[in-house]
């Protein structure tokens, strides 16, 4: 091949490789426009009542019913669902996920850690659909049959039997993150807190763990973003009825489980109903960006020693 | 105090916690196996359509489905993924486009998936006419695991020593031929191994698929691609994670068994795509040791 052509064989492929790596903004570009675009059609559409109206309705009322005949559009009921089951699987994924950290990074010998770590990144890989079933017909019938025993009656559809499932779901997840944050803590801080006399646990909880804060709780912020993204678990699970209340022992629906009920309809092109979850779908995005930036934020922060 | 007794508690109870983990995992696929037990033995369950009669009903639908809309995923996301992976590590640089790729990468990565089938109904369904196909599904899908690729092909770039392109430079190797002759020789297995990883992730996707309208009573399969690749791609979709959904939230009970069944197949799936995943990797550092 003649040098001219390669030259130009060279360029080409390099413009190739730049246009491939131009499509993931596409990607992005498409979720902003096309979560914004009907976004703003759900709030100017007249069944909501027009834009600011609508927009004061969202905030104000207290109630979500945007497929009924009388529509009310008050974001709360669903907002409350989905961080009622996001705080009870952090409730069981924080101290878990610090437990299980520290011992596999600090204490477990080299062979534990090998022999575990693989079963880890399997039950990340487990199909949410499974867990859905599981937290459906196996957590649930638990503990409806655990409350039974102090007198308290349980829905076949709660918030807490979800939770616990996400909680565990995400552990591997945040496990893993908190134990990097854990391994960029130089070897040093150790040494010199064992050169004073501090045990191995001590070391861990005084040392180490106070000098990955900051990894640490980002690790924490992206498990919550994920356990608020999360949708078959509890569309499974957790029932499908806007439910204002933070009785974990009632049905309760989050944003993703109503993009799931409508979605499961027949749903024509730009009526309400499919407005209504592109406005929910844009809130959950926001929500999650939030969380996601918060934690890219606290680790750009973290302590170089 | 007796730190010696503390330490050795708190061991135990980092086990205990391991332990409570890994129960919890095995505890999930006993309960389905014992729930689908009658299914998964049964040769007709893999042969029939959906029926309303949980007796009769079958996965046959759902899993064609789902080898083709995964070809698709996978086409779109090694297509995209890969040559993306390579810019990022060889070419970009510091520049400002290639960070600004970067975390636009980092941020997609941590979308929630129904998000992406919010993308997909808004934009393929309606705005790009595609319809609520196969062909959307697999778009859709490949979307979901490009994070994940672009990223483990970067790592498994990484892994190559600077000597290598230093090497092919100064015998005046283009950047093509760089790529196509050392680099992606050298880095297939790292690459394949975050296929494949991406690909049992994707399997069990259940949102964005229900989002764009996958039915859940198909009677019938696509045109095989042989015969028709366009009314292939044309075609309605199912999925097994989606069938399986649909079975466990109907009332009657023994659908769930069909669920439970589906689902147990699922989780096999996916234990045997990491583990083959786990043995590529293995492989691949005991042959490449720089």
């Amino acid at each position: 091949m003649k040098i001219e052509v390669k030259k130009k064989l060279d360029v080409i492929f390099k413009g190739f490789l730049l246009l491939t790596a131009t499509a993931s903004i596409l990607v992005t570009v498409g979720i902003v426009v096309a979560l914004v675009e009907d976004t703003i059609r759900f709030f100017t559409h007249p069944e909501g009542g027009g834009f600011p109206t609508s927009l004061i309705r969202f905030f104000t009322e207290t109630e979500w019913t945007p497929t009924f005949i009388s529509k009310k559009i008050g974001i709360w009921p669903l907002l409350c669902g989905t961080f009622l089951i996001a705080g009870i699987a952090m409730a069981i994924s924080i101290p878990l996920g610090i437990l299980i950290a520290v011992y596999l990074s600090e204490f477990a010998s080299h062979r534990v850690r090998e022999a575990v770590k693989p079963w880890l990144d399997f039950l990340e890989a487990v199909p949410t659909v499974v867990y859905g079933y599981f937290a459906l017909l196996g957590v649930t019938p638990l503990l409806q049959w655990i409350f039974a025993k102090f007198g308290i009656e349980m829905h076949g559809m709660n918030a807490l039997s979800p939770g616990i499932v996400l909680g565990v779901m995400i552990l591997p997840f945040t496990a893993s993150l908190v134990e990097d944050a854990m391994k960029g803590v130089p070897q040093y801080l150790r040494e010199a807190s064992y050169s004073l006399g501090a045990t191995k646990l001590r070391t861990a909880f005084q040392v180490v763990i106070p000098a990955a804060k900051s990894g640490i709780i980002a690790a924490y912020l992206l498990g919550t973003s994920r356990a608020i993204g999360e949708t078959m678990v509890v569309a499974v699970a957790a029932g499908m009825y806007p439910n204002l209340t933070l009785n974990p022992l009632e049905p309760v629906q989050t944003i993703t489980g109503y993009i799931v009920q409508v979605a499961l309809g027949d749903l024509p092109f730009l009526s309400f109903e499919y407005l209504s979850i592109f406005a929910a779908g844009f809130l959950l995005f926001v929500l999650t960006l939030f969380f996601n930036l918060l934690a890219v934020y606290l680790k750009s922060r973290v302590e170089r020693y | 105090m007796d730190y010696k007794k503390a330490e050795r508690v708190f061991s135990a109870i980092g086990i205990f916690c391991v332990w409570f983990v890994l129960i919890f995992l095995f505890s999930i696929a006993v309960k389905l196996f014992i729930d689908g037990f009658h299914r998964i033995f049964d040769p007709k369950f893999y042969i029939s359509y959906p029926s309303r009669f949980p007796e009769e009903a079958g996965i046959l639908s759902a899993w064609v489905d789902t080898i083709y809309i995964m070809l698709g995923a996978i086409f779109w996301s090694v297509v995209l993924g890969i040559p993306a992976g390579i810019y990022l590590e060889e070419f970009g640089g510091k520049g400002k486009i290639a960070r600004l790729i970067e975390a636009n990468i980092t941020n997609l990565s941590a979308v929630p998936s129904i998000v992406y089938g919010l993308l997909a109904l808004g934009i393929f369904v309606y705005r790009f006419k595609f319809g609520e196909s196969i062909l959307t599904a697999g778009l859709t899908l490949g979307l979901l695991m490009l994070p994940v690729i672009v990223v483990t092909t970067r790592e498994s770039l990484r892994r190559i020593p600077r000597a290598i392109r230093e090497g092919a430079y100064a015998l005046g190797a283009t950047n093509y031929e760089l790529v196509f002759h050392h680099l992606l020789p050298y880095s297939l297995g790292g690459i394949l191994t975050g296929v494949i990883i991406a690909t049992s992730r994707a399997i069990g996707e259940t949102a964005p698929l229900l989002t764009i309208g996958a039915l859940t009573f198909i009677a019938f399969l696509p045109p095989p691609p042989w015969e028709s690749f366009i009314e292939m791609l044309k075609s309605p979709f199912t999925m097994l994670a989606i069938q399986m959904f649909n079975w466990v939230s109907r009332p009657q009970e023994a659908f769930h068994k069909n669920a439970a069944a589906a689902g147990f197949i699922l989780l096999v799936l996916c234990l045997l795509l990491n583990s083959i995943s786990y043995y590529l990797r293995y492989k691949m550092r005991k042959k490449y040791q720089w």
